[in-house]
């Protein structure tokens, strides 16, 4: 703390101005510890909240301070762009990112590499040699893993539909692959009848399942890909009544997709560990900071959830409300 | 200017030459353009039944019906205030914090559904009366205004509900508002229904009351308007203030439908409110618009959004037809008359 008070002090009148006008974030914290600033892609999701829990627990089980940050929206680049940059501007002793968009980021990138600052990648990879290593969910695994499923539960053949949240992101991009991937190496009578994007707003990823149910009146089975999408999914299926007619199979978790799991509108879902996900994050930072050598991944895993082990203790540990 | 009997008044202001026609051959070029707005989506239904056997079932239809409603609320709204030439860009995150509101005193304070659905609707009341007392009396743009409230709401909205959705579930009825079946045994939810009569009604007060004549005198020529005895600022809070109804409104609605609340839900929602507002003929400048276009308008929308989803178009081809068909809809209007 007492170095960046220090570079604070030194800054010219404009950089002290904007510090004064509510960089206070690392108000509070421990000068003596190491400090990681972590930032994600959102903090409203209950997604991030759950990273979150994660990265306060492996912070206080290793003695650093941490502070969590992300922009209002996924589709936000430039905000968040902004707020590694005032990150980097605390001279944290590490940083945790999860890139919304990771070629925006690289000048950012280069620019902790030449502070020395070391970068650990969360959640989606970084596209960039600079981190020192990604924790994150295999994502294409587990898209593939979700598509196994569908082509059980359809019984091997018929028209199967995608409900992703974008098509640009790395976890959009993916969930989709993984999925289409799967299909198309191992169910050669399965067909995919149709890919839309709803940015993982509920309603609109509702009207856009319902335009594929509707003009796809013997679609087997739609996957959402995230929980926003795996929603929609949901609502279009109960509001159109074909619960048990259509597969449902959606992405991590919420109480809305619990429901819908436990009711069997949904045969079932992928549930990432965003809890691991924070944990290992700032378990990985510390290591760094001790100069300790990391591997280039960190999976930090994902399961299959579905009624018969929606309650067991493994499966509840990484579900959020 | 009370003398003036039509919800023309803004043309009268005007005193275009056109105007010297009389108000029979307004009449006319009113009715012409809502017939050439519902001609054109019947064009679009046709078009689209032919590309895709799915397209033309009933299920379909009530479903692009059911996807227009919460646009189509909040655009009969904001028709009020582009009638007066202003902007209302705090729609989408308003109706949030309204839906949350809902949530609030339903399941938090566990008041009684019709308590936690009026208080949704006066949540929408306040955040217009508000617009309309900073633009009124604070003669802050409307723009800028309404772009304030659109923080401040989406703000509120994730403080309010600890930045989590909250959930209906233990609500009984409550999905029932936008999800019940009108007719039993057909398809037609009554979100639908709610959409059509608040038309009805959004028409009557555009048509028929005083709030719906001084906002089109107030558009065309907002001193004119003010000369001629009309207190100008106490009509526009009332301007926003119904907007903020219909905001409101809308919350509960897409609550309903969601059986949730979904704070970080809203943005964006405004401009496709306006998107509707403008491709059913209502001028941004003011002056001009009426309330069965923004329906057609808002029906428009959801017919193309639906009948690209249904034809598999990919997203990003979607949002350049929507473009295309906004600048067409407002350009065919320009041609017709004759600017």
């Amino acid at each position: 703390m007492m170095k960046r008070r220090a570079v604070l002090a030194a800054a010219p009148g404009a950089a002290l101005l904007l510090a004064g006008c509510g960089d206070d974030a690392t108000e509070g914290l421990d000068p003596d510890k190491p400090y990681v600033a972590l930032v994600s892609k959102g903090f409203q999701h209950q997604f991030w909240q759950a990273v979150q829990e994660g990265a306060e627990q492996a912070a206080e089980e290793f003695g650093v301070e941490i502070t969590f940050e992300g922009p209002e929206s996924e589709s936000e680049v430039a905000q968040q762009i902004d707020m590694l940059q005032t990150a980097l501007d605390r001279n944290p002793d590490a940083i945790g990112f999860a890139a919304l968009d990771s070629q925006a980021s690289a000048p950012l990138m280069t620019e902790a590499e030449s502070r020395g600052v070391p970068v650990i990648a969360f959640d989606s990879g970084v596209d960039s040699d600079v981190p020192v290593t990604t924790a994150s969910t295999d994502n294409l695994a587990a898209a593939a893993l979700a598509a196994e499923r569908m082509v059980e539960l359809i019984g091997g053949a018929g028209k199967v539909a995608l409900v992703v949240h974008d098509q640009t992101s790395v976890t959009g991009v993916d969930r989709r692959d993984g999925f289409t991937k799967y299909i198309e190496e191992n169910a050669p009578d399965v067909e995919i009848v149709d890919v839309q994007y709803g940015a993982g707003d509920q309603l609109e990823s509702t009207n856009i399942a319902t335009a594929i149910i509707e003009g796809n009146p013997d679609l087997a089975g739609i996957y959402g890909a995230n929980e926003g999408s795996a929603i929609g999914v949901v609502n279009a299926v109960q509001e159109l009544d074909r619960v048990g007619e259509i597969v449902v199979i959606g992405f991590d978790s919420g109480q809305a997709q619990m429901d819908a799991i436990r009711g069997g509108v949904m045969a079932g879902a992928i549930t990432q560990n965003p809890v691991g996900i924070g944990y290992e994050t700032v378990k990985a930072a510390a290591a760094a900071i001790n100069g300790e050598d990391l591997p280039e991944t960190i999976d930090t895993g994902f399961y299959w959830y579905d009624a018969t082990n929606i309650d067991d203790a493994e499966i509840q540990a990484v579900l959020y409300e | 200017m009370k003398q003036v009997d039509t919800a023309e008044v803004g043309d009268a202001v005007r005193a275009s030459p056109r105007g010297l026609l009389g108000p029979s051959w307004n009449l006319v070029r009113r009715q012409l353009q809502q017939v050439l707005a519902f001609a054109s989506l019947i064009v679009l239904v046709a078009f689209f039944a032919i590309a895709n056997p799915n397209f033309l079932t009933w299920s379909n239809l009530s479903g692009i019906l059911l996807s227009t409603a919460v646009i189509g609320i909040l655009a009969l709204g904001t028709t009020f205030v582009i009638i007066t030439s202003g902007i209302e860009l705090s729609l989408g995150t308003g109706m949030t914090l309204a839906a949350v509101m809902t949530g609030v005193m339903l399941t938090g304070w566990g008041l009684p559904l019709v308590v936690g659905v009026v208080g949704g609707v006066l949540t929408g009341a306040l955040i217009g009366l508000i617009n309309g007392l900073s633009i009124a009396v604070l003669k802050i743009p409307p723009f800028i205004a309404t772009l304030a409230m659109m923080l401040i709401a989406q703000g509120l909205a994730l403080v309010i509900s600890g930045t989590a959705p909250i959930y209906f579930t233990d609500v009984p009825g409550f999905t029932d508002i936008a999800l019940s079946s009108v007719i039993p045994g057909v398809r037609l939810p009554s979100a639908v229904l709610i959409l059509f009569a608040l038309t009805a009604i959004a028409a009557v007060i555009l048509a028929k009351s005083l709030l719906g004549r001084y906002s089109f005198a107030i558009g065309s020529n907002e001193d004119a308007a003010s000369l001629s005895g009309i207190a100008v600022r106490k009509w526009k809070i009332a301007v926003y203030t119904l907007s903020g109804c219909f905001m409101g409104i809308a919350g509960v609605v897409l609550a309903s439908r969601l059986n949730s609340a979904q704070p970080a839900l809203g943005i964006g929602y405004e401009l496709q409110a306006i998107a509707a507002v403008v491709i059913g003929g209502t001028s941004l400048q003011g002056g001009k618009g009426s309330i069965v276009g923004t329906l057609i308008g808002a029906l428009i929308v959801g017919t193309v959004t639906n009948g690209l989803r249904i034809m598999s178009i990919p997203q990003e081809w979607q949002s350049i037809v929507i473009g295309l068909v906004i600048l067409a809809a407002v350009y065919i209007d320009i041609l017709r008359r004759g600017r």
